[in-house]
């Protein structure tokens, strides 16, 4: 019996370690052929084969992309509607967390309401496409960090860590004068780091990936993202420098070396903050799926 | 509560009034004006002429929709492509907890974790290209594979016959790790005194997860099934487009996607919202019947 038991435990751990290390080779492979193709000359890329390590060192992809002069227009882009997406994300979601926190306020369901109720249902997209023409923000940033800034879930679980916060402290402060507006600064916001840590990383990771609003409300060329220039280099195999004006590549053909090159150009950020902030965003997860 | 006394009470709540006006004013315009919007889909919308002035046709786009053969297809390559995301995606993270929760090896879990979120973080345009990549029939290593195994090489990616496992097993691929999280954190909120208990009774490790782990995570199961029953009709919209291609649209082509070409390439601007509107009243009502049974089967409801 007891040998029994501990034949059929040391057969389960090593089906548990298979497939444990299984599903991490599967998601780091991918990754690690991206990295190897970007580094490898055309001739070790085109020759049939899975690369794995690369063989033969090349940086022309890199050169490639570093001379895309609309990669670090684009990428510029992106860090612009990151920091003003999700700074305007944290100051209407804290504007709006707050008062909903308060069981005085008069009519709490119905405000409570207005804002839940965009969790259930939306206009879709070709109202919302029509509604950015209309209010005449198509082509500029607004049309890409005003839409989704306020997620009815992320204001709820704001709205719930407010709540829970120890109310003498307002209290005290508002025997010394100030005003519901300075005691959310003075003393909800400085207590509230955790969950703005929280609400950042998401919007701002969600800014980063972010392209179809660009796809559809961006004509400019020069306003583009990173991730719609690397979806164009990627995945429709349009040769960017072509149509930025400088017409010394006009001719070629992206290689798969440097659409890899741009590849890992664009996630890099992320895989170095990631392992960081990886704790914050799983502590997210969790807050979200306590009740609202 | 008295008029007047209500009346005070805004007076008395003003601040939080103030603070309150630029959230209300975002959400009347960014998500109230898209549902006024809607209306566009018992109209023959012409832009210029907006909401207010286009003619109303009744229910002639949904007329359109439903008797249109192409529709049909988009939405059973929708619900079939949902289905399979629902079922395996479901299981797969529970699969993935009870696992990481076995690993005594601290280091051994903390990557199993860290690397099994990453692609969570990635968007579909990374992530599509990183599939073609892996699947390609000359360089991918799945390709690599099958040919040593003797098979002939697959283009799984314009192949009809793949393309919906490809949906369903990348989506599965970036979502396990991040969906497992949830399940993780209820193994770790059993008593552990339970499992003390069965060590007496010198069970197996299979039987501990089978009679103790299972049943003891049972309520956020029923919970998240209930709550992601709701997106068998919502598809990722950005995943599908970016691997979408002409050779498995019959198969790939589903209602986002379909509402994108119609609305914004064909500007039927009108048929399109209709697509729309049907897919949002659809989850809507899933959303609601799914809360309602929620109440009934367990105590909390989800909203």
């Amino acid at each position: 019996m007891t040998s029994n038991r501990t034949l059929s435990d040391t057969l389960f751990m090593g089906f548990v370690y298979i497939g444990l290390g299984a599903l991490s080779i599967t998601t780091l492979l991918p990754l690690l052929q991206a990295i190897t193709i970007s580094l490898s000359p055309p001739d070790v890329v085109n020759s049939y084969g899975f690369h794995l390590l690369p063989t033969k060192l090349d940086f022309s992809g890199y050169e490639r992309v570093f001379q895309y002069d609309i990669i670090w227009t684009a990428y510029g882009n992106t860090i612009m509607r990151t920091l003003l997406g999700t700074a305007i994300t944290l100051v209407l979601t804290f504007l709006g967390a707050y008062p909903l926190s308060k069981r005085t306020l008069p009519n709490r369901k119905l405000w409570t309401g207005v804002v839940v109720l965009t969790m259930f249902f939306s206009g879709g997209m070709i109202p919302s496409y029509l509604l950015i023409r209309n209010i005449g923000i198509m082509n500029s940033i607004w049309a890409l960090v005003l839409p989704g800034a306020v997620s009815a879930f992320m204001l709820l679980i704001v709205r719930n860590f407010i709540a829970a916060l120890p109310e003498s402290l307002e209290e005290s402060a508002k025997i010394d004068g100030a005003n519901d507006i300075v005691v959310l600064f003075r003393i909800v916001l400085p207590l509230s780091l955790p969950i703005i840590a929280t609400v950042g990383l998401y919007s701002g990771v969600s800014h980063w990936n972010a392209w179809f609003d660009s796809m559809i409300y961006i004509q400019d060329e020069h306003k583009q993202v990173l991730q719609m220039i690397l979806r164009r280099i990627l995945l429709e195999g349009q040769d960017v420098s072509a149509e930025s004006g400088s017409g010394v590549h006009a001719q070629a053909v992206n290689t798969e070396t440097v659409k890899m090159a741009a590849l890992v150009v664009s996630v890099l950020p992320i895989l170095c903050v990631y392992p960081f902030l990886q704790k914050y965003f799983v502590k997210g997860t969790l807050m979200g799926s306590i009740k609202g | 509560m008295k008029p007047n006394a209500l009346f005070q009470s805004y007076l008395s709540h003003k601040y939080f009034f103030i603070m309150l006006l630029p959230v209300l004013v975002y959400y009347g315009i960014f998500h109230y004006g898209p549902m006024y919007g809607v209306l566009i889909a018992f109209q023959d919308y012409q832009f210029l002429k907006g909401v207010g002035g286009s003619p109303w046709v009744g229910l002639d786009n949904f007329r359109e929709l439903f008797g249109g053969l192409y529709f049909g297809q988009v939405l059973r390559n929708t619900l079939i492509i949902n289905f399979f995301k629902l079922i395996f995606g479901f299981i797969a993270p529970i699969l993935l907890a009870v696992m990481i929760n076995e690993v005594s090896s601290r280091w051994f879990k903390k990557s199993v974790q860290t690397i099994s979120y990453l692609p969570h973080f990635l968007s579909w345009v990374v992530l599509a290209g990183m599939v073609i990549e892996f699947l390609s029939p000359s360089r991918g290593p799945v390709n690599m594979l099958l040919t040593e195994l003797g098979f002939d090489p697959v283009f799984f990616i314009t192949e009809p016959g793949w393309f919906r496992s490809i949906l369903v097993s990348t989506d599965i691929w970036r979502n396990v790790g991040f969906s497992s999280i949830i399940y993780l954190a209820a193994i770790a909120g059993i008593n552990p005194e339970m499992y003390e208990a069965s060590e007496v009774d010198g069970i197996s490790r299979i039987q501990k997860i089978w009679y103790i782990t299972i049943p003891s995570i049972a309520p956020v199961i029923v919970i998240m099934l209930i709550l992601n029953s709701g997106t068998i009709i919502n598809d990722d919209f950005e995943q599908v487009f970016n691997l979408l291609n002409a050779k498995v649209m019959e198969v790939g082509d589903v209602l986002s996607t379909y509402t994108y070409s119609e609305g914004l390439l064909k500007m039927n601007y009108s048929y399109a919202a209709a697509v729309g509107l049907f897919k949002n009243v659809v989850a809507l009502v899933l959303v609601l019947s799914a809360n309602y049974i929620a109440s009934k089967v367990s105590d909390d409801t989800i909203f």
